[in-house]
């Protein structure tokens, strides 16, 4: 009898289980699942590819980075591998320190009927390799930098 | 050097006194090897791959040190060696218990040791030579030698995730030995599950200290996939703990307790394959090798031969018990198993289903924290809410009557939490119900501890203070629980407090302007730079501005490493009781003429850490042995 009604009450907390799970298949997953595109793809995707929270990962386009510290406007473009499918960027912050052309990114947001993306997250890409930082960009040469515009002002 | 302890590992194991030894063997060895790889880091001998990997000339010794555990081979080596240590002190207590539960115990961690051994030998292996030696090495990932909480998070986090095999261990032993039977699997790993799972929580909490200190952002939790793989063990050793009382009071949910604790274990082992194979990109993810097959071999393995041995004993364990009735303590402590366990799973499917669609459907796709937040919410506030009842509740059944003295104080603690709340302009619905549950639960402990108190007052005539230390002493497993109870309460306010009434601003200033955050003025004085021996650290000082004066100073900084193109951020937060100013560098002008601030207010942010140390003092309570009453 002991075992039986034990039995039951793990068929229950299955079921339960299985049951909160099915729910949470059919109203969450579906709508929070971000999707992780290259901005070829997300043209490619036409009308289907706005308002939709999207991971976009490519690189910054040279030479199209604005950057309005008043504002805290930031725009720039990201391009594919192939460098011909470019997708506009908007943010609010401030890049991170070392944002440069060519660099690699993934942006989070939602892509725009107005073919701007709207970014919500900036994340830089960071690869394993060691690159030697160029010169003027690696710390020692901006402190350097910053200790002499202390000393004239 | 490696080969020596699996070779006596497999030795007979009909020899028990023999293969015991082996157990201890096994530590010295691994011991030996540890200690070797940490003289190896300290004296730069960059011959050896690990060291040429992570050390470096001009990091601290401090860092040279914890650097152990700041890469994939280390960090395998750091575990071996920790389960080592845990087996060991397994045979050393329990070498004199007659029956077979404990060899079989020891022979289970032996084989999860192996599998850690073959890592050391293959993938993992951190003494391989290195020719022609390099002069200096690339130094630890930068983001791990910026903090000090390195020092505490990674051991705390292998101490809490290894100890779960002791129990596991002693589950697959008890099923072989037929000593499933008896209860004493469960005396014996009480003691072990609990200090696990407090160096857990501690460890979740040290790491969502961390992210807060480290990474700039001013959040503590993401459900990135590598915290998910440190809080679904957490989740269900949770429920173990629970349940483990059921079967041990009313003999009941044995089966149940079987497949929590492998559920467990398996989840550690899990996490680790997320965390250490790569497939995750993180700051936990240290390379890509072939290292992830391995764990998917023994998480399969583990899972068969736990399940298999769980199948087989299945028709033998009857429970002694069953549920009287609705209302009463086993059906609180089954509905928290329940909600706990779904909410495992719901991480679980959130975190692997990534990395299901990307290898079926060739899609690559993230679960955002939506999600998470949303299917969350509801589990976290159902199981705020057993934790008031549970305590309230006697086992077998209960009167309403007796339930509605019980009940009364946590209903005005619900109430006046609910009103605080709404008068600080609360809205959202989960924050107020959270609110609420925290006051319902919080008074609901604080009295099930103050009951106790007024019982010795007034049999014994103590006064108070003596009445709870002599309290705590007499009964630590029960009062160790509720104290728990009140540190996950304190977690539970500081983030639903921190989340709900955050506020942020970023804006560039130039020296002498200032920005404001709900009420807080910081002011730029300066934008400064400094070398310093392993980085140069470029920082901005900003004065803290209350009523025109001067009240401190917040110095967000960034350190440059030369090895890593992208600056670490280094953000300083400014504490109190009420809550935290948090400022980060976000950029500067290379002339230092602005930079670019982003200022948080988060409110009660450091109850949060505060209640993991009630978490922990809780657990320590409840391990302490009881010293007999007077």
């Amino acid at each position: 009898m002991a075992a039986v009604n034990s039995r039951k009450l793990a068929i229950v907390a299955v079921v339960g289980i299985i049951g909160t799970f099915a729910w949470l298949l059919y109203g969450g997953l579906d709508k929070n699942v971000v999707y992780f595109w290259t901005p070829k793809e997300l043209i490619a995707k036409g009308d289907a590819g706005f308002e939709k929270p999207v991971r976009l990962g490519g690189q910054v386009k040279p030479g199209t980075v604005k950057w309005d510290d008043k504002t805290l406007d930031l725009r720039f473009v990201i391009t594919d591998v192939d460098g011909v499918s470019d997708i506009a960027v908007h943010s609010k912050g401030a890049p991170p320190q070392m944002f440069r052309d060519a660099m690699g990114v993934v942006v989070e947001g939602r892509y725009g009927r107005d073919k701007v993306f709207q970014s919500s997250s900036l994340m830089v890409k960071h690869s394993n390799e060691y690159k030697a930082p160029k010169p003027g960009q690696n710390g020692k040469d901006m402190v350097k930098t910053l200790m002499q515009g202390n000393s004239t002002t | 050097m490696f080969f020596i302890p699996f070779a006596i590992r497999r030795g007979r194991r009909d020899w028990v006194a023999l293969a015991y030894s082996a157990v201890y063997t096994n530590f010295l060895l691994i011991t030996v090897a540890t200690v070797a790889m940490v003289w190896a880091l300290v004296t730069h001998d960059f011959s050896v791959s690990y060291v040429s990997q992570v050390g470096s000339k001009a990091t601290p010794l401090f860092y040279t040190i914890i650097s152990l555990w700041g890469a994939l081979e280390g960090s395998i080596l750091f575990w071996a060696w920790v389960l080592a240590m845990y087996a060991a002190a397994v045979v050393w207590i329990n070498a004199n218990r007659p029956g077979n539960l404990v060899p079989y115990a020891a022979t289970a961690l032996m084989g999860i040791s192996l599998f850690f051994g073959i890592l050391l030998i293959g993938p993992a292996d951190p003494f391989k030579s290195v020719f022609p030696v390099p002069l200096d090495g690339p130094g630890p990932n930068p983001l791990l030698q910026n903090h000090i909480l390195m020092a505490v998070h990674p051991p705390l986090l292998y101490l809490g995730y290894v100890g779960m095999s002791v129990p596991f261990a002693f589950a697959v032993g008890a099923m072989l030995s037929g000593e499933v039977l008896t209860d004493d699997w469960i005396k014996i790993t009480r003691r072990w599950t609990l200090s696990s799972w407090g160096l857990l929580s501690a460890a979740i909490i040290a790491g969502m200290w961390w992210s807060y200190e480290v990474l700039g952002w001013g959040g503590y939790w993401a459900w990135d996939p590598v915290e998910n793989a440190s809080f679904m063990p957490w989740l269900t050793a949770t429920a173990f703990l629970h349940s483990v009382m059921v079967q041990e009071r009313r003999g009941m949910l044995r089966l149940w307790n079987l497949n929590l604790v492998v559920g467990t274990f398996v989840l550690t082992i899990l996490g680790t394959f997320l965390t250490r194979s790569g497939i995750i990109s993180s700051v936990h993810a240290f390379t890509t090798g072939t290292i992830g097959y391995y764990f998917l071999a023994f998480i399969a393995v583990t899972l068969l031969v736990a399940l298999a041995l769980v199948a087989g004993t299945s028709g033998r364990l009857k429970d002694e018990n069953r549920f009287d009735a609705p209302a009463s303590r086993e059906t609180v402590f089954l509905l928290n198993n329940l909600f706990l366990t779904a909410f495992m799973f719901t991480v679980l499917l959130g975190t692997l289903f990534p990395l299901v669609a990307e290898s079926v459907r060739g899609i690559k796709v993230s679960v955002g924290e939506p999600f998470f937040n949303r299917m969350s919410l509801p589990m976290i506030v159902a199981l705020l809410f057993l934790m008031g009842v549970g305590p309230a509740m006697p086992w077998k059944r209960t009167s309403m009557a007796e339930l509605k003295g019980k009940l009364l104080p946590p209903l005005i603690g619900a109430t006046v939490m609910l009103v605080i709340a709404v008068a600080f302009g609360a809205r959202n619905f989960y924050a107020l119900v959270t609110f609420t549950f925290v006051g319902f639960s919080g008074a609901s402990n604080k009295f099930e501890i103050w009951y106790g108190i007024r019982a010795r007052h007034r049999a014994h005539g103590e006064n108070y203070l003596t009445a709870l230390f002599r309290l705590m002493a007499g009964n630590r497993r029960r009062y160790g629980g509720y104290v728990a109870h009140l540190g996950i309460l304190t977690v539970a306010l500081g983030i639903a407090a921190s989340s709900t009434f955050r506020t942020e601003t970023e804006a560039t200033l130039k020296p002498g302007d200032s920005m404001t955050v709900s009420g807080h003025t910081v002011r730029l004085k300066q934008v400064w730079g400094r070398e310093e021996v392993q980085r140069s650290v470029i920082g901005a000082t900003l004065e803290i501005v209350k009523n025109g004066t001067v009240t401190g100073t917040i110095e967000p900084k960034m350190n440059f490493y030369p090895t890593s193109q992208q600056p670490v951020p280094t953000p300083q937060v400014k504490s109190s009781i009420a809550g935290d100013l948090y400022a980060n560098l976000q950029a500067f002008r290379p002339d230092g003429s602005s930079a670019t601030i982003r200022l948080i207010y988060e409110p009660m942010v450091p109850w949060i850490w505060f209640g993991g140390m009630i978490v922990v003092l809780g657990s320590v309570l409840s391990i302490l042995p009881t010293r007999s009453r007077a």
